[in-house]
């Protein structure tokens, strides 16, 4: 099991993330620490940047498992540059998430769960994204792209082959409905 | 057009900075609070509001804010709930990213009025673009010396910071969000205690929904009896309606309440109608937890009279012919959609959203998703619908947490409504779309 280690940038980061909460009571920063760890070591949580994680705030390793485990939006396994999440539940069910899904596995010749060959996608359907008016929508890195249709997802999909550039929960993103 | 008193502004250009929403009259509510009022009378004007949480429950805020317990020396906590993950519900994102500045003035108001030490937005993870927008508010808001020390010469110190999550529902529970921000699993606490007495690290702690901190800046403003004067009855002031599904005009919208649920359907100023001019076929008018209703009970109460948006009236008849309120996730049906179909999206969401603590609840999704996927996959039999009947009501209220309850009303409100139409899957299997085989457990996540 090789180390891995934040950047000196992310320690700084980690620290500020610390300082907002109680003297003590720096466990409350591990999941944004979780956050910056998966976008700093290539989207995922391996063991080794889960120890990293406990290295820097000083807790035991079980303690990040366990967590790590727990909430959706940490991977613990690897997944592909762009992770493609794309919502199923009601709303966006009614208005052809099923469709969106079907298209985008014909299309990248993958099914739900799987990565490309190039490892360049990810397809993962999720639990409703707060986007309901604005259905059916996907969300790579932390853009919300919405109100989807084939000649979108086409589009999306080609410009992130072009970019060719890990997304993460951390980039900018550009805000087109609210 | 109804009174807007959290969206009257939310067009005007510029209105996320600082400057604009300042210019507007934004930061008013502090001013009023610190400079003329105390803690004790800021409490007393939300009472007076008859503002309830807006979070889903529609507990008074009022009396919530009374039960803080407020030992010598200990610190104590304003947590915002900015989870957000009802399917359905959508209006804490629009006002978040629309105008920021009004859940952080709402957070500085009340952290006053309880005499907070610090206040954590908690928000969920999927937001994560919402948190730099919040981050700019709060870094404009100290400033100009409303966060931070000495907040306008007062001597009342109160710190805001954002805290993301990373994709649970069960995290906007209360007291699982509290764990969650703790650092933990999101595993609700058995209560009580309550929050108020033992919340966030042991201290007191009030834990409001976004739109009910934002309430309190037009409460404060303009007085809690001005509040209680708009809506209807005890659903005192505007309510933020998530409309999504088979209508012309999904959005955010900000109703009176006491406007008819058919003009909030069909009238032009809010949904717009059904799309292509079909057939309401049935509402979930409160997000996934709440009962689904047929088109007549939605629109209409038994005696006839119309039926309106408001707590009262949407919970009229009970179960057995009224739903509720609820976060306001307003998922609209038409004539084409299958209910059974949408149970499943529902049925699937809460399996996978159990935290797994208590035994009906873990047991009884993962059962009740599968039956459904059985049913819609054309093998289902009469019997599967007497289990599953049995199964939900078995979970209702044997649980450590309402999420138990949240899903078991689905299927039990899907079943008396719409029976036939489970029968017809179990009859002519062949006739119905087949549904997709999702994997129930996300491989990304078996680790
Ligand atoms: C499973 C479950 C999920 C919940 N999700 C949310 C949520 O996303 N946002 C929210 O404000 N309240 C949610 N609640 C309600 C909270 O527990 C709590 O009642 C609320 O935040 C209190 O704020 P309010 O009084 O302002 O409504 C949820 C409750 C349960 C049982
Ligand atoms: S009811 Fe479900 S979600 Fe709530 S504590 Fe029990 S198992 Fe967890
Ligand atoms: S149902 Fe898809 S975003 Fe809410």
């Amino acid at each position: 099991m090789s180390e891995l280690k934040f950047s000196s940038e992310s320690l700084a980061v980690i620290e500020k993330m610390m300082a907002r909460y109680p003297e003590g009571k720096h466990k409350s920063a591990l999941i944004p620490v979780l956050h910056l760890a998966q976008a700093e070591f290539d989207g995922w949580l391996s063991p080794e940047a889960m120890n990293a994680v406990a290295a820097a705030l000083k807790l035991q390793p079980v303690e990040v498992y366990e967590v790590a485990s727990f909430y959706t939006m940490f991977n613990l396994k690897p997944v592909g540059k762009c992770l493609i999440e794309v919502c199923r539940t009601s709303s966006c069910w009614l208005r052809g998430a099923n469709e969106i899904v079907e298209h985008i596995e014909k299309k990248l010749n993958i099914k739900d769960g799987e990565t490309t060959a190039d490892g360049m996608f990810t397809l993962k359907t999720v639990e409703c994204l707060g986007s309901c008016g604005t259905a059916p929508m996907m969300m790579i890195g932390a853009q919300f792209h919405e109100n989807l249709s084939y000649e979108k997802v086409d589009a999306i999909l080609a410009t992130c082959k072009t970019e060719n550039k890990r997304k993460t929960y951390f980039d900018n993103v550009n805000i087109d409905q609210y | 057009m109804g009174r807007k008193l959290l969206l009257a502004n939310d067009h005007i250009p510029g209105i996320q900075g600082y400057d604009v929403y300042r210019q507007n009259g934004g930061y008013k509510s502090v001013e009023k609070a610190i400079k003329t009022m105390s803690p004790e009378t800021v409490v007393e004007e939300v009472k007076k509001s008859g503002l309830r949480g807006r979070g889903g429950a529609g507990f008074p805020t009022g009396m919530k804010w009374s039960f803080l317990a407020k030992p010598e020396g200990v610190a104590r906590y304003l947590v915002c709930n900015a989870d957000e993950s009802e399917p359905g519900t959508f209006k804490d994102r629009y006002l978040m990213s629309r105008i920021p500045h009004i859940l952080v003035e709402g957070m500085i108001t009340s952290g006053f009025a309880l005499g907070a030490t610090a206040g954590y937005i908690y928000i969920r993870g999927e937001y994560f673009y919402i948190v730099s927008i919040l981050e700019k508010a709060i870094e404009e808001a100290y400033a100009n010396g409303f966060l931070g020390k000495n907040i306008l010469g007062s001597g009342f110190n109160y710190d805001l910071y954002v805290h993301v999550g990373a994709g649970a529902y069960i995290c906007g529970e209360e007291t699982a969000l509290l764990e969650s921000l703790e650092g933990k699993r999101g595993n609700p606490r058995i209560k009580p205690p309550f929050p108020a007495i033992a919340g966030l690290y042991g201290c007191p702690t009030v834990v409001n929904n976004v739109e009910t901190i934002a309430a309190v800046v037009p409460i404060v403003n303009d007085g809690g009896d001005a509040y209680a004067s708009v809506g209807i009855g005890k659903s005192a002031g505007t309510k933020l309606i998530s409309a999504s599904g088979h209508i012309n005009k999904p959005g955010v919208y900000e109703i009176e309440m006491g406007i008819t649920v058919e003009d909030f359907i069909y009238s032009d100023e809010y949904c717009g109608g059904i799309i292509n001019g079909r057939k309401l076929k049935a509402v979930v008018a409160g997000g996934s937890s709440v009962p689904i209703l047929p088109a007549d009970k939605i629109l209409n109460l038994a005696n006839g009279e119309k039926r309106l948006m408001s707590y009262e009236s949407l919970a009229d008849g009970g179960f057995a012919s009224g739903t509720m309120l609820g976060s306001g996730g307003f998922i609209v049906m038409d004539e084409t959609a299958s209910v059974v179909e949408n149970l499943h999206t529902f049925a699937r969401f809460y399996h996978h959203e159990s935290c797994g603590q208590c035994s009906p609840c873990r047991e009884g999704t993962g059962w009740m998703e599968k039956i459904i996927h059985k049913i819609l996959d054309g093998h289902g039999n009469m019997e599967d619908i007497d289990l599953l009947w049995e199964i939900q009501s078995k979970i209702e209220g044997n649980t450590i947490c309402p999420l138990g309850d949240a899903a078991a009303w689905p299927v039990a409100s899907a079943i008396r409504h719409f029976r036939s139409e489970f029968e017809e899957y179990v009859k002519n299997p062949s006739s119905h779309k087949k549904v997709r085989h999702y994997e129930s457990v996300n491989q990304l996540q078996s680790a």
